[in-house]
């Protein structure tokens, strides 16, 4: 019995890992390196996915949820 | 001002004060909370004498512990107190995360049937030390229940602990084999032993306050992030029985906790949340919040649990039921040790064990509290793209942390546990998942009810359970009349969790110790042997 909070996602509740990871790395980097560790990363992330239109749809996805 | 009257517990005086000869006690606990109480009635479920030292004569002030988790309640109905909790308690399974005046998602704590208990049941702990004060009185001749004694020292020995008594009528001193300190977060016996409390403080301040007030709000965990009513911070209410609100409002590090617990600060705070509706104040609490625990639950004769071993920050509802299930699991253990019938390794798993579990609580509640408390611009910047993302996509949500709720814990992987590499069913550690079942009259009930206590076989379906083993065997069977002196299978819900044609090892807390599909008399010694801390010296049984 695997209570399901919240459903979605493909990490499931390893996403809180995932999480606290990304908080760690950039902790102690000024804004500059932090921005440049982020643009790296997504990098990195994109080439994981190994489908440039999943990640150009990403892209839209990430730009259209933007908050104000 | 709290709507709940406290009655006063009768104050006694201690008969080795009346020139009585002082008697050795198996078990002395310190502190007459739920973890104190559940773990006197589990010892004297077990036919142990305990006497529970309490400071002072009436139970929590203010709500205090409220979420009850279906595990915790599984515990509490064995102990005998869980119905009660359920037909007094707000049960709910469902929680709303809120960004703003708008519902970005909820969740489902139990998407499944066939269970007695429900995933969560609000209730105030006042309550809950209520029932469990009535139901140690069940056990007029093992449990000694002693208001307004406050132990004043705790000297540790090679076989047990020399304790001081301060009382209203003088100092009186106790011998014990064991003493469990079960005195809370500033736990008095910690302090006497010198012991260090590391972890982390956080600076973030937060209101308490139980409102009552007639309202229509769900049996639902509701949670803002940014709420309109609490302009750039977050909020979580919960409802209690009594028409009573529990409203958690995050105030940020500069709150003057003097000042904000005042009244005419915390009236408009509440009025922004529930409109006109007239409402009265329970209790208000200003609180910072902290995750801490002891480097060991067990020092010799003194063992922690609860609080006084760790602490946590609320999101998560990981301190009350971290606390019962310490209770739990040394309670079997303390008497089996007792009893003579293991060796005092035995505890020493219960450090293992519950440090585990306490590092699980810590490492949540810690997570769920820092997404809340952003230190960092970082912080903020990924915490508001989860909160972006969230409403539309799914996956998001998941990075979205409004407290990671209390669940069973899992000792899969621990010393006591024989571990298997079987697929599917209950694994080794795991704790029993509930199942309808009717008995051999024909009764419906449920599995749990036939689990714990004791050591137990649970055989599912057809399975052929060894001879010459001196362990209760609870047999499942499929369908109705198939087998007379088993459980009937109500709903198939048993074979569908744990698979069909296992025989189970279930220890006296309902977790799986070991499971056999080809099952061996020698198998089951051996993996009960080790479920009882003795090192598996069991090939004598196969020789």
């Amino acid at each position: 019995m695997s209570p399901v909070q919240p459903p979605g996602g493909r990490l499931g509740a390893r996403a809180d890992d995932v999480y606290a990871a990304l908080i760690a790395a950039h902790e102690g980097l000024d804004r500059e390196a932090s921005r440049a560790l982020d643009a790296r990363l997504i990098l990195i992330l994109a080439d994981l996915a190994g489908d440039a239109d999943a990640v150009i749809a990403a892209i839209a996805t990430a730009k259209a949820s933007g908050g104000d | 001002m709290a709507r709940h009257e406290s009655r006063h517990f009768p104050y006694r005086p201690a008969p080795e004060l009346a020139g009585g000869a002082a008697q050795r006690r198996p078990v002395a606990i310190v502190g007459a909370g739920p973890v104190g109480l559940a773990l006197a009635i589990d010892l004297a479920l077990h036919g142990v004498a305990s006497v529970v030292l309490d400071d002072n004569d009436i139970v929590s002030t203010g709500s205090r512990a409220i979420c009850w988790s279906k595990r915790t309640l599984e515990i509490f109905d064995r102990l005998g107190v869980g119905r009660r909790m359920l037909s007094k308690g707000v049960t709910w399974k469902v929680g709303r995360v809120f960004l703003g005046d708008r519902e970005l998602y909820s969740f489902d704590l139990l998407p499944e049937h066939g269970h007695r208990m429900p995933a969560f049941v609000n209730l105030q702990q006042y309550y809950v030390e209520e029932y469990l004060v009535e139901r140690c009185a069940d056990f007029p001749g093992l449990i000694d229940l002693r208001w307004r004694n406050k132990v004043v020292d705790a000297a540790p020995r090679a076989d047990g602990v020399a304790v001081a008594v301060d009382t209203p009528d003088g100092r009186y001193s106790i011998d014990a084999d064991w003493l469990v300190a079960c005195d809370g977060a500033h736990s008095p016996v910690r302090a006497m032993l010198g012991l260090d409390f590391a972890g982390r403080a956080f600076e973030e301040r937060f209101l308490i306050a139980d409102v009552e007030m007639k309202a229509e709000f769900p049996p639902e965990r509701l949670f803002w992030f940014e709420p309109t009513f609490h302009e750039g911070r977050s909020a979580l209410l919960h409802k209690q029985p009594d028409d009573i609100y529990r409203i958690d409002l995050q105030l940020g590090r500069e709150a003057d906790p003097e000042v904000e617990r005042r009244p005419e600060r915390v009236i408009p705070r509440i009025r922004a949340i529930v409109g006109d509706r007239p409402f009265a104040l329970d209790w208000v609490s200003v609180y910072t919040f902290q995750c801490r625990r002891l480097e060991r639950f067990v020092h010799g004769r003194v063992v922690f649990a609860g609080d006084s071993a760790h602490v946590v920050s609320p999101f998560g509802a990981r301190g009350g039921n971290g606390g019962i299930q310490d209770a739990d699991n040394l309670a079997w253990k303390l008497a089996t040790v007792i009893r003579g019938a293991a060796g005092e390794t035995l505890i020493e798993s219960y450090d293992e064990e519950r440090v585990r579990a306490a590092d699980e609580n810590i490492l949540n509640s810690a997570r769920a509290t820092g997404f809340m408390t952003p230190r960092s611009e970082v912080e903020a910047a990924f915490r508001k793209a989860a909160l972006d993302l969230a409403r539309e996509n799914p996956f998001a949500r998941r990075f979205v942390n409004a407290g990671r709720l209390s669940v069973a814990y899992s000792l899969a992987g621990l010393s006591l546990q024989t571990p298997d590499d079987a697929a599917g069913g209950v694994r080794p550690g795991e704790v029993c998942p509930d199942a309808p079942v009717a008995d051999a009259e024909g009764h419906a009930g449920f599995l749990l009810d036939h689990l714990g206590g004791g050591f137990r076989l649970l055989a599912v379906s057809d399975v052929a359970v060894p001879d010459g083993l001196d362990l209760p065997v609870v047999r499942v069977a499929g369908s109705g009349l198939a087998d007379c002196d088993g459980l009937v299978d109500r709903d198939r819900l048993v074979a569908a969790r744990y698979g069909e044609g296992v025989l189970y090892l279930v220890r006296p807390d309902q977790h799986v110790a070991a499971r056999f599909q080809a099952p061996t008399r020698a198998a089951i010694l051996a993996a009960l042997a080790r479920a009882m801390g003795n090192r598996p010296a069991v090939d004598e049984a196969v020789a």
